[in-house]
């Protein structure tokens, strides 16, 4: 069966501006990188990490929370597999977002689609699900947002690591930029009323999960609940009409 | 740690990381899926979105402790009022940022 490459799935009037527009997309993701990216340089150089092996981290690993995990459970002098495990079970949550992002991907090349999953991340997903919605999206333009978002993530925590002492963090409100990045994205992703219930269920699951179990699990926990609990609302509604 | 160690340490994070990244794509991109993953698949971001951000505005994460009213809540709300009114991501960007710094200024 023959795959479609990336471009001929663009498909779109003005398939040349991909760069463009997912250059201006991500930006907000590489602003929110920075701050966080610098704090997790400073804390590896801290812990005895040299520079270059936080570059290697940043390349190889790409994600965020598994990172400082990793710094704290090395200045810990924790084994090497079991921050391995960690990282696996912190980043399972991507399954879910690899699936839901599988419905606009759909026919490409595995070689594209292989490529594309090293930059799922949960702010690199929000962005693109949120432009698949809204339409005048595609493969190449949602690859530009990952790939630019893992630049802004390898240069920040590489300067974090080389100079970030002399830098002071949380700086004009930049702590609160992806904060406020997912505050608009879940408000853009808001069409009815299965959505609102699904959020609302999630935040409430979230909260007492996040309270009463230690580790990450509150993230996969309450999004499969709460989708699963929306899914029914839906089909409920659909049949009531 | 040397060079190898490093290169074993996050060469196994890193796979460990991809996995799950790769896995659903490769395999549900090539398959018709059935309208009730689609329909389930669909509620995911918003399910996401919200158990992100339910640590950052409800509680304090040191303590892992519930707390109402903290700051990144409280500046939250005309963010999201600017969201609904301007629907722009990069205003509503600078706009929450903007107001996050000016609480931490007047405390």
């Amino acid at each position: 069966m023959y795959r479609l490459n990336a471009k001929e799935k663009e498909n779109l009037p003005d398939s040349r501006l991909w760069f463009r527009d997912g250059a201006i997309a991500s930006w907000p993701i590489c602003f929110g990188y920075i701050p966080i990216g610098l704090a997790l340089g400073v804390l590896a150089n801290q812990a005895g990490i040299p520079a270059w092996a936080v570059t290697m981290m940043s390349i190889l690993v790409f994600a965020g929370s598994a990172q400082f995990i990793c710094v704290a459970m090395l200045a810990a002098g924790a084994s090497i597999w079991s921050i391995i495990f960690t990282t696996f079970v912190v980043n399972l949550r991507h399954f879910l977002m690899s699936s839901a992002v599988a419905v606009h991907l759909s026919g490409l090349r595995r070689l594209f689609l292989s490529f594309f999953a090293y930059g799922i991340t949960d702010e690199s997903f929000a962005v693109n699900m949120t432009h698949f919605r809204k339409g005048k999206w595609g493969p190449l333009r949602a690859i530009t947002v990952n790939q630019l978002a893992n630049l802004a993530w390898v240069m920040s925590t590489t300067c974090g690591a080389l100079v970030g002492q002399f830098i002071p963090t949380g700086a004009f409100g930049t702590d609160y930029a992806l904060t406020a990045m997912f505050l608009a994205l879940l408000l853009f992703q808001l069409h009815n009323a299965v959505y609102i219930l699904t959020g609302l269920t999630a935040l409430g699951i979230a909260v007492v999960w996040y309270l009463f179990i230690p580790g990450d699990s509150y993230i996969i926990g309450s999004s499969i609940s709460a989708a699963t609990l929306g899914f029914f609302f839906k089909r409920y509604r659909e049949k009531h009409k | 740690m040397n060079f190898l160690d490093y290169l074993f340490l996050f060469g196994g994070m890193g796979l460990a990381t991809y996995l799950p990244r790769w896995l659903p794509l490769f395999y549900l991109a090539h398959r018709e899926l059935p309208k009730w993953l689609i329909d389930w698949l669909s509620l995911i971001p918003v399910a996401i979105l919200c158990a992100l951000l339910a640590p950052i505005l409800f509680t304090e994460q040191t303590t892992r402790s519930l707390e109402l009213g903290k700051p990144e809540f409280l500046v939250a709300i005309p963010t999201l009022l600017f969201a609904v009114k301007t629907k722009n991501l990069g205003g509503t960007v600078l706009v929450g940022m903007g107001l996050y710094w000016l609480w931490g200024t007047i405390q």
